[in-house]
């Protein structure tokens, strides 16, 4: 039987070393406001779009990218560093280190957009229709998304720009598909089946929900495809890396 | 009491069979080694008794705990220098070591108190605060060890601590494997030099090619290699290899301007010597007895299997 408390311990020690080495460095920080902050922009810019209803879809991109930009490079970091090793050497377990990675991406993804959110406030006079459920969405928002960039980082690459491509191959799709640069409610029926597809989707339309009061699914709906979707990826990181681990370091 | 336990450990990476079958006993207070050639099975044999990897059948325990059943329990009880020694090269070097000793639980006063005290005793008090990025191969090795003993664990696990240290950080490695021992710490070390180990180790066993080959003391496995006793003898003149071919010498060997003449019998041997030299009139300038080396006894061991 597992020591909960050794186990909390390890995985909080894990997220504090994520934290020190691979987040709190400026080009992280600045690339993980700027980017979709761009992205945004470049749609937004020179169409006649309220910036009310599209700020909930806004916030959900900022929460996406910070959550899982960082995290599918730490392992691969890590083994190009031989540091992976030193690290599966101390009290810690596989699983601690995945959640260490996750709890490391949510956190990021959390202050990121909790700042995004609280400027979008400020300078835009942004309504606020529950506050609880936006609690709820930057909570559960984070730790999915931070999830899917630790199971981005699992498969046995050591080298970071081939695991940026793959990365960027299957989130910035995910942008297109979610309800970001169209509304859901204007979306056509396979367009329709198409973002329901996506995790992001859930998470914008929690924030549409939030902020709007305009979400399309009932929030409970969103909330349980996003904790589904939260296990698979932990799951399926934990087996990639097991898998890898039983091939050697 | 056995502290570090291995139990028929099997481990192969597709049809490579790492390591077969492997089965270690380490009593408390023991500085184990663990030679063997490179490739013969060492790392992958530490990274599974430390956690790293798990074996393909067998078990291993650590102050009784299963390591691969209760890795969190059973690490608690080791410290760990990994092959190649790496820490954390974005992190100072006291940064390293604070944040290792999180893990084993140790309150902020004591960390603080330990790795002043680590870092003193490595030299490095004075770069404490310097990132490890800009430090040499000796010094970085140093921090390794600073983090391994740093929660001064039952059991040390060493892989290749000394290798590619230069004379200075090799003597500080060995000395505070010495002092840790001397303070209660397990040892249990892998290295290919053979000096080291006999330097070191109370107790040894060589793997090669996945299997242990033989386990004893330094002395006991030297010993074991009786036809391996040999003399060694100048002569001033030249003298040809034919000339040995008697009295038990079992082989002749050319050693720089001596001859190496092992023999089951060096007492009859050296008396062949004197034989000749008188019927020849050759001149002796040194004769010596020798057991083998452990060196010698590695060799004989690993080579051709």
């Amino acid at each position: 039987m597992m020591d909960f408390r050794l186990f909390t311990r390890s995985v909080l020690l894990v997220t504090e070393k994520n934290m020190r080495i691979y987040y709190y460095k400026g080009a992280v920080v600045i690339f993980g406001l700027l980017f979709p902050f761009i992205m945004f922009l470049t749609f937004f810019i020179g169409r006649n779009l309220d910036i009310i209803i599209f700020f909930p879809a806004f916030l959900g991109m900022m929460l996406f990218f910070s959550s899982s930009s960082t995290g599918p490079l730490i392992t691969p970091w890590e083994k190009r560093e031989k540091t992976y090793e030193r690290l599966l050497s101390l009290p810690v377990t596989l699983e601690s280190i995945i959640l260490g990675d996750i709890f490391a991406g949510s956190l990021f993804g959390i202050v990121i957009t909790t700042i995004v959110w609280i400027g979008g406030s400020l300078l835009i006079h942004l309504p606020l229709k529950n506050p609880g459920l936006l609690v709820i969405a930057l909570l559960l928002g984070a730790f999915t998304f931070a999830a899917l960039g630790t199971l981005l980082s699992s498969p046995a690459m050591s080298n970071p720009s081939n695991v940026m491509m793959v990365s960027n191959l299957i989130r910035l799709p995910l942008i297109f598909i979610s309800g970001i640069f169209i509304p859901l409610s204007q979306l056509g029926d396979w367009e329709w089946m198409l973002t329901s597809l996506s995790p992001l989707t859930y998470l914008v339309d929690l924030f549409n929900g939030a902020i709007n009061g305009n979400a399309v699914y009932p929030a409970g709906l969103d909330i349980i495809v996003l904790v589904i979707v939260t296990l698979l990826f932990i799951l399926s990181a934990k087996l990639i890396q097991q898998y890898n681990l039983s091939k050697g370091i | 009491m056995e502290i570090i336990e291995a139990d028929h450990l099997s481990k192969s990476f597709g049809s490579f069979k790492a390591v077969d079958n492997v089965s270690i006993a380490v009593g408390e207070g023991e500085i184990f080694g663990f030679l063997g050639p490179n490739g013969a099975g060492k790392t992958t044999t530490i990274r599974m008794l430390t956690g790293v990897l798990t074996p393909d059948t067998g078990s291993a325990r650590i102050c009784g705990i299963d390591i691969h059943k209760n890795p969190l329990e059973a690490k608690m009880k080791m410290g760990i220098i990994p092959e190649n020694g790496t820490v954390y090269s974005d992190l100072t070097a006291e940064q390293n070591i604070l944040w290792t000793a999180k893990f084993y639980g140790m309150d902020s006063i004591s960390r603080k108190k330990r790795a002043d005290e680590i870092l003193s005793d490595l030299g490095l008090s004075e770069r404490r605060d310097d990132i490890v990025r800009n430090f040499s191969k000796g010094m970085r090795q140093r921090i390794s060890i600073a983090c391994a003993i740093v929660p001064s664990p039952p059991v040390l696990f060493l892989d290749e601590p000394t290798g590619g240290l230069d004379v200075f950080s090799r003597r500080l490695v060995i000395d505070t494997i010495r002092r840790m021992n001397d303070e209660g710490s397990t040892v249990f070390l892998t290295t290919h030099n053979i000096e080291e180990a006999n330097e070191l180790c109370t107790i040894i066993s060589v793997i090669n090619k996945g299997k242990i080959i033989a386990t004893g003391t330094p002395e006991k496995l030297k010993k074991s290699f009786d036809r391996a006793n040999y003399i060694e003898i100048a002569f001033e003149q030249s003298v040809p290899k034919e000339l040995f071919a008697r009295w038990g010498i079992s082989r002749a060997e050319p050693h720089g301007d001596k001859w190496r003449l092992y023999t089951d019998d060096p007492d009859q041997t050296v008396k062949y010597c004197a034989e000749l030299a008188d019927l020849g009139h050759l001149r002796i300038l040194s004769i010596a007895t020798s057991t083998p080396t452990l060196e010698e006894a590695f060799v004989q061991l690993t080579e051709g299997r």
